[in-house]
């Protein structure tokens, strides 16, 4: 059984419609990419997932229907959405808004364990821990935004261009990152990403999107090898 | 010298009462960003409530205790049956659903307790004390107490609880705050409970000082703006503050400025007003946005 089942997946914004009907599945302790150009529908595929779009269809998470749950609600259910724009409590310090990311959990002991752990992932953030998250730069507020996430101890992550904005040296070390929590904590990636090059490298699965529908699947190397693929759909 | 003690400390204490108005006001604004017009009616019909619970035969103590509760619950109320459908709407929209619900309530207590005015007992007794020959009223330092003690329990909220956490992201982030398994509904809802609890807690406490009657708390309301202005309007402790100040500025002008006296106090409140927003518009407490892109 797959982690995440979704089929015929609709979501748009008010009377327009962006995803028109994709279907596919997210196995345990993988990294999948969605890929494709803009205005594609890949962040919407992320929003319609955790609920912060208009949507219908079938989503199923570990073999639960999901598709009627509320962002809350589905949040408990340890997925962590890294939104498009952060998400950052400017006026919260850094610390502050790992508190936020955990806010679910009681366990108290395992909280101030995780937030040692992300401060070892990103040891600016340490550094940073009594600043206001408003004042940190971009780069800064991406690890927050990956660090918050972690702190509910997510099954599946769903990540929104965390590369956006970010110089490509600071890229290829976030990247090495997500890689190593999800290789050395089993934490599911489903990862929306423009620059199909690098995700390409670090992926197991890819699915294409175009204008609302899934043009392709397969494994990350299928995707990167095929010559017609990477021209028409990639760009590279 | 009697004199100008006295007018401080009678300052100081109505100072309190106009932070008490003003702490509310400002936890509505921290929480949801606007500014609550029907604050101070809603103040005055947990008053009534207390008065009508002490008609019953309730003793002053349990019936104000009922009453805060009572009002804890009637917040909620408002914000899911009235604030809720307009949530997130646009800035002007909000404004008219608060001045509509200030006459609303308005009109409601007039409706159920009619217009007279009536005597409201002090929680503090009617005693005093000597100060340098000024009598100072327990009543006074009892405001002045429970007033401190309220804003330094709301701090601890806002600062050291999961709850007090999860209201200060919703306000900065509704959206990204529902990502992180905070339901954004149910958390204005306690915002507006404890605003209404801290409204209904400014109302006992002013009422003896005035005439308990449908309109009481219309001044107050005023005074209670200028002092969030002054304060910053983000910051409970600011609203106190600044209630102290205006409450003090009110009673100096009041007593040493001829031409004001006590016909014209009500200038105090808006020269403060005037003079904070052009000369320092986030007030002596307020936050700057500090973010950058």
């Amino acid at each position: 059984m797959s982690l995440l089942e979704v089929s015929d997946l609709e979501a748009g914004y008010g009377p327009v419609t962006v995803l028109r009907g994709i279907s596919f599945s997210v196995e345990e302790g993988r990294i999948v990419t969605v890929l494709g150009p803009n205005g594609a529908g890949k962040t919407t595929t992320l929003r319609a997932l955790s609920g912060t779009v208009r949507r219908s269809g079938s989503i199923r998470f570990d073999g639960k229907d999901v598709s009627k749950r509320s962002p809350e609600k589905l949040a408990r259910k340890s997925v962590a959405h890294v939104p498009e724009g952060r998400g950052t409590f400017t006026g919260l310090t850094c610390e502050e808004n790992l508190r936020v990311g955990a806010f679910p959990r009681r366990d108290k002991a395992g909280v101030a364990e995780d937030m040692k752990r992300c401060f070892g992932y990103f040891p600016r953030l340490e550094e940073r821990r009594d600043q206001h998250a408003g004042a940190m730069s971009g780069g800064e507020q991406q690890m927050l935004a990956i660090a918050r996430a972690l702190m509910l101890r997510p099954r599946l992550m769903l990540l929104d261009e965390p590369s956006l904005g970010l110089a490509p040296k600071l890229t290829a070390e976030l990247f090495k990152i997500l890689e190593k929590i999800a290789r050395e904590e089993g934490v599911t990636m489903l990862l929306v990403e423009q620059n199909a090059n690098l995700v390409l490298k670090f992926a197991d699965d890819a699915h294409v999107l175009e204008a609302g529908r899934i043009v392709l699947s397969g494994t990350a190397e299928e995707i990167q090898a095929d010559e017609g693929i990477r021209r028409s759909y990639l760009g590279v | 010298m009697d004199r100008f003690i006295q007018v401080l400390v009678d300052g100081w204490a109505t100072g309190s009462l106009y932070g008490a108005l003003a702490v509310a006001v400002v936890l509505i604004y921290r929480a949801t960003g606007i500014v609550n017009f029907a604050q101070g009616e809603l103040a005055m019909f947990s008053t009534f409530i207390a008065w009508g619970l002490m008609q019953a035969g309730l003793p002053l103590g349990l019936a104000v205790l009922a009453t805060l509760a009572l009002s804890f619950v009637g917040g909620m109320l408002i914000e899911r049956v009235i604030i809720r459908p307009v949530e997130g709407g646009e800035v002007l929209t909000l404004v008219i659903v608060t001045l509509g619900l200030y006459i609303l309530v308005n009109s409601l207590a007039g409706w159920i307790w009619g217009f007279g005015n009536r005597a409201f007992p002090s929680l503090f007794g009617d005693g005093s004390f000597d100060v340098a020959g000024a009598a100072v009223p327990y009543e006074s330092i009892g405001i002045v107490v429970v007033l401190i003690a309220l804003v330094a329990i709301l701090f601890a909220v806002f600062q050291r609880t999961k709850v007090g956490l999860a209201m200060r992201a919703v306000a900065m982030n509704p959206e990204s705050s529902r990502l992180h398994g905070i339901s954004v509904g149910r958390t204005l809802m306690i915002g507006w409970g404890v605003a209404s609890l801290v409204g209904a807690l400014a109302g006992v406490l002013i009422a003896p000082r005035l005439f308990l009657d449908v309109n009481f708390m219309g001044a107050v309301l005023i005074y209670s703006f200028a002092a969030a202005t002054l304060g910053g309007f983000d910051s409970p402790l600011g609203a106190l503050i600044g209630g102290w100040i205006v409450g003090i500025a009110e009673g100096l002008a009041g007593t040493y400025v001829d031409f004001i006296g006590s016909d014209l106090k009500i200038l105090v409140p808006l020269t403060v007003i005037l003079v904070v927003l052009l000369i320092r518009p986030t007030g002596l407490f307020g936050s700057a946005e500090v973010a950058r892109a």
